[in-house]
């Protein structure tokens, strides 16, 4: 076909030799369906031989069957991989691709346009040294092509091809083709590309994929295949400062201490010297080890073994860096980061970050604004939900070794992991640091309520049980709090009768007392709830004012006001305590339901019917109260 | 300047991989199919922890089935110092003499392959099983992730993949959950081939053509390997010169004819073929969709 694929076989050894000298090129695909995306990849490889006899022959009975060109070879079906995804015509995930020309081997990852796969994308970008941007002749540039380009330019792409596609609908009309491409440029030109090749395309009669078009006279640029074939990525990672991420110790013997890595950036020759990050320790490179030989120099992509000159103390996870320009050390950071779970990212909450070959844990401190993905507008919001963009600042619990995402993709680019699921559940990308290592003053963390809850795994209420003395508010309250521990939550109980023997034990039973007695209880239980407990307070409290003034005290949703109620006659029969006996007989004054009122919660958050239900049963209509609430589980 | 080829990239990702996974897992290992992926997937493996030794075992799931020179071949490894091979055959199995012809090729495979790999990741407790499989092989597997996640029914979702960003891969399982690793998932056939030119590495001999007995039925010629090969009535072995394009249960793999002797000339052989790998692998036709669905249920 065209030169491409086709061996001289004359002598093979020669031939083999020059296919050995091949170089690698990754590029992602962005369009829809609809832009004729998965077409265009099924013809590069068809082109290119990637498909076998065989294959083709499937792919002419899954056509007929599947495929949306009557008799004609689909050759998207070549791409859609998943069984799910023949049936219902979309591309749902990330797929790989590969073909090769005599110069190139071509690693392709073919992404679905849709919006809600903004995550796939990116991760197809993640890897990608140029991008094909699809567009519909017919349609020109969209809010998709908007958001593909702005998804790749984020993610660090330079290079991008425009392939205005179905050019054969439009009669390849080059009006049409100079437009668009001038809206491209246009829109384009703050993205940071370096270049934009825009050819016009029909992936479906195959115009300018592997050959020039006849019908595109019009058009001197190379074809698609030459393009991809022969463009020079500009790829400056060898002349960057040396970078390697330490992955393994090797250490066979007592004579061999090894740190195996990949060089992400620069290059590595013995002598030369190192600094190994965070801890900033320096000596001199003595081997590059590999099997076979130990090599004059190890550059940037290889994956090699280091031996230093000095013992210094090196763990996976650490980064050997060149000594005069090594990289940077925070432990705080301000990023970018793409959502990729259902769960939204909740500021506060505690996360596992892998950078390198490190894992730490991360909170997102702030995050200061929503990045809309189509419109580049900043929008305010504290969270980001699935598929969602947004600049956040992250703290860490140790300091690592970094460089911007901008100036070097492998030592800049995270992902984010989720403590409970070890789902991979964000990807970000450091913008730079918010403080240097060698900062002395430490920026003091904004810890507040919400992220001494989340590293609890909870949110903090106030369990207030009310009700008379010997309706069972304590006994409820202490099974509660079994429950509550038993999985795990973090929380207090505090009860009338040990308050009042400490912190309360200078006020008598008096209405004035009552009300302080109150007051106070209600300010150590939010002291609690800013601490991130959950509180039981166990207290009589007949006083609706009271409690009102409680409640008026936290915020709104964190006072749950418990109404344990028996009738007057039921409480005074149990008189656990004797109590009742000797308010009846006056030897103790002000007792509530005797001499002094109970004033019922007219409208509790809950109401136990503690004269018909067991505490057990109580205890476990609260807690699935709690849980419907999502104040608890999870 | 230096300037990396395709070979030295992916063979650099490779081992950066397998560095991966011995490093964050705590009991990998390596499936060792004996096959030409396995043995450049061994080659990595070296080259990844040179001057140590490979900090993970190779594993074999043997299904009594293969052909004698793959054994032999697997057992010459025996004497290196440097790998630890342990071989699982399922022995239920084997009790109730489940085979190819007795039980057909799916519940063999199941049973003798699918579920022994099962019953082996089980019983050492293995979190991590490393294989050679690309993401050329076949449609489904080109979406396969390189760290993929499994439950601890072995079940692969494909629905329920974690992203892959960058070379960063999350190694993070439950107790009893594992994950299957693809340090080759990028390469294709022909980088293999050219591979294991470009180094020199040794494969088992049936890759390349010689005179060897074989019978055709339904088109595809099997090799006569031993006398558990039951004939037709009037079948004849004939003497073929034909050779492998991949390797596995003898009376499942198709033999191709080939003149093929050398590793130039298995390349060139294949620059000129017009048919795909899998194509002798009786596992692959049963159903549209069915290597989807092995996967799902544990295969590799």
């Amino acid at each position: 076909m065209d030169g491409y694929a086709a061996p001289d076989f004359a002598n093979i050894e020669e031939y083999l030799d020059s296919q050995l000298k091949k170089s690698l090129l990754r590029f992602i695909t962005c369009g829809s369906v609809d832009d004729g995306k998965s077409t265009l990849i099924g013809r590069l490889l068809y082109e290119s031989k990637m498909i076998f006899d065989d294959q083709l022959a499937s792919l002419k009975n899954e056509s007929k069957k599947f495929g949306t060109q009557g008799e004609e070879i689909d050759f998207a079906l070549l791409v859609d991989g998943l069984a799910a995804e023949r049936e219902q015509g979309i591309t749902i995930d990330v797929a790989y691709r590969f073909f090769s020309t005599d110069r190139r081997k071509f690693i392709v990852a073919d992404t679905p346009g849709h919006e809600q796969y903004t995550r796939n994308m990116a991760t197809g970008a993640s890897t990608a040294d140029l991008a094909i941007v699809m567009i519909d002749a017919r349609k020109g540039v969209l809010t998709q092509t908007r958001r593909h380009s702005f998804i790749v330019s984020l993610l660090g792409i330079r290079n991008v091809v425009l392939c205005i596609n179905k050019m054969d609908l439009v009669g390849y009309d080059r009006d049409v083709f100079d437009e668009i491409e001038a809206d491209y440029r246009d829109f384009a030109s703050d993205f940071g590309f370096e270049h934009i090749q825009a050819i016009p395309v029909s992936a479906l009669a195959g115009d300018n994929v592997v050959t020039s078009s006849e019908n595109t006279l019009w058009y001197d640029g190379p074809p698609l295949m030459e393009y991809l074939d022969t463009v020079e990525i500009a790829s400056d990672a060898q002349e960057q400062p040396f970078r390697m991420p330490v992955q393994w110790v090797n250490r066979p013997n007592l004579d061999f201490r090894g740190f195996a890595g990949q060089v992400v950036s620069g290059t590595i020759k013995p002598g030369d010297g190192v600094r190994s990050l965070p801890s900033g320790k320096t000596s001199k490179v003595a081997r590059v080890v590999t099997m076979g030989n130990d090599l004059d120099e190890a550059v940037e992509g290889q994956s090699v073994t280091l031996t230093l000159e000095d013992e210094i103390d090196i763990s996976r996870g650490d980064v050997i860096c060149a000594d005069k320009s090594p990289a940077e050390v925070s432990d705080q950071f301000q990023t970018t980061m793409i959502w990729m779970s259902d769960s939204p990212m909740l500021p506060g909450r505690s996360y596992v970050m892998k950078i390198g070959a490190r894992e730490c844990q991360m909170q997102v401190t702030e995050q200061r604004h929503r990045i809309d993905v189509n419109t580049r507008a900043h929008e305010a919001a504290k969270t980001l939900g699935l598929n969602e963009i947004g600049v956040v600042n992250v703290a860490l619990d140790r300091e690592v070794a970094f460089d911007p995402y901008d100036i070097n993709r492998r030592m800049g680019g995270f992902i984010v992991i989720d403590r409970m699921t070890n789902e991979t559940v964000g990807l970000g990308l450091i913008n730079f640091a918010l403080r240097r290592a060698s900062n002395i003053h430490r920026q003091s963390l904004d810890v507040g309520k919400d992220l001494r809850a989340s590293m609890k795994g909870q949110k903090p209420v106030m369990l207030w049980f009310t009700g008379l003395s010997g309706a069972g508010k304590s006994t409820v309250a202490n099974l509660v709090e079994k429950r509550l521990a038993a999985m795990g939550k973090h929380t207090y109980t505090l009860d009338g009768d040990n308050v009042r023997h400490g912190l309360n034990n200078d006020l008598g039973f008096t209405d004035a007392d009552r009300v302080e007695n109150i007051r106070r209880v209600g300010e150590v239980a939010k002291l609690m709830l800013d601490a991130g407990l959950i509180v039981l307070v166990s207290f009589i409290s007949p006083f609706r004012a009271e409690r009102r003034i409680v409640r008026q005290m936290v915020e709104d949703g964190e006072f749950w006001e418990v109404f344990v109620d028996v009738p007057l006659d039921v409480a005074e029969s149990r008189d656990v305590k004797g109590l009742y006996k000797k308010a009846r007989a006056g030897e103790i004054k002000n007792f509530t339901g005797i001499d002094s009122p109970y004033e019922a919660p007219t409208d509790p958050e809950m109401h136990i019917d503690a004269d018909k239900m067991a505490p057990e049963e109580a205890a476990e209509l609260i807690i699935s109260r709690l849980e419907q609430a999502g104040l608890i589980g999870g | 300047m230096t300037t990396l080829t395709h070979l030295d990239r992916l063979e650099a990702e490779s081992i950066h991989i397998l560095r991966e996974v011995a490093a964050s897992m705590q009991n990998p290992v390596m499936m060792y199919s004996i096959g030409k992926d396995s043995s450049v997937l061994l080659h990595l493996a070296r080259k990844a922890f040179h001057p140590g030794p490979i900090p993970f075992p190779l594993l074999h799931v043997d299904t009594t089935w293969k052909f004698r020179e793959m054994i032999a071949f697997r057992d010459a490894l025996k004497d290196d110092p440097n790998i630890d091979l342990l071989v699982h055959i399922n022995e239920e199995g084997v009790e109730q003499g489940v085979g190819p012809f007795s039980h057909g090729s799916a519940v063999h495979t199941d049973i003798m392959k699918t579920q022994s790999l099962k019953q082996a990741l089980t019983k050492y407790k293995f979190d991590a099983a490393i294989g050679g499989a690309r993401r050329d092989e076949e449609k489904s597997r080109a979406k396969e992730r390189i760290f993929s996640f499994r439950s601890a029914q072995h079940r692969w979702d494909p629905k329920n993949q974690r992203p892959e960003l960058w070379s960063l891969y999350n190694a993070r399982i439950k107790p009893g959950e594992s994950v299957r690793v693809f340090p080759i998932s990028n390469w294709t056939e022909l980088d293999i081939w050219q591979y294991i030119y470009q180094e020199n590495i040794d494969i088992v001999p049936l890759y390349f053509a010689d005179e060897r007995p074989v019978v055709e039925r339904d088109g595809i010629m099997v090799m006569v390997d031993d006398d558990r090969l039951p004939l037709e009535p009037g079948e004849k072995p004939e003497m073929k010169k034909v050779r492998f394009r991949t390797l596995g249960c003898y009376p499942l793999t198709g033999a191709v004819e080939s003149e093929a002797s050398s590793i130039t000339e298995i390349i060139e052989e294949m620059l000129r073929t017009t048919t795909s790998e899998r194509e002798g692998r009786a596992i692959d036709k049963d159903a549209p969709a069915s290597m989807e669905m092995k996967k799902q249920e544990g295969y590799f």
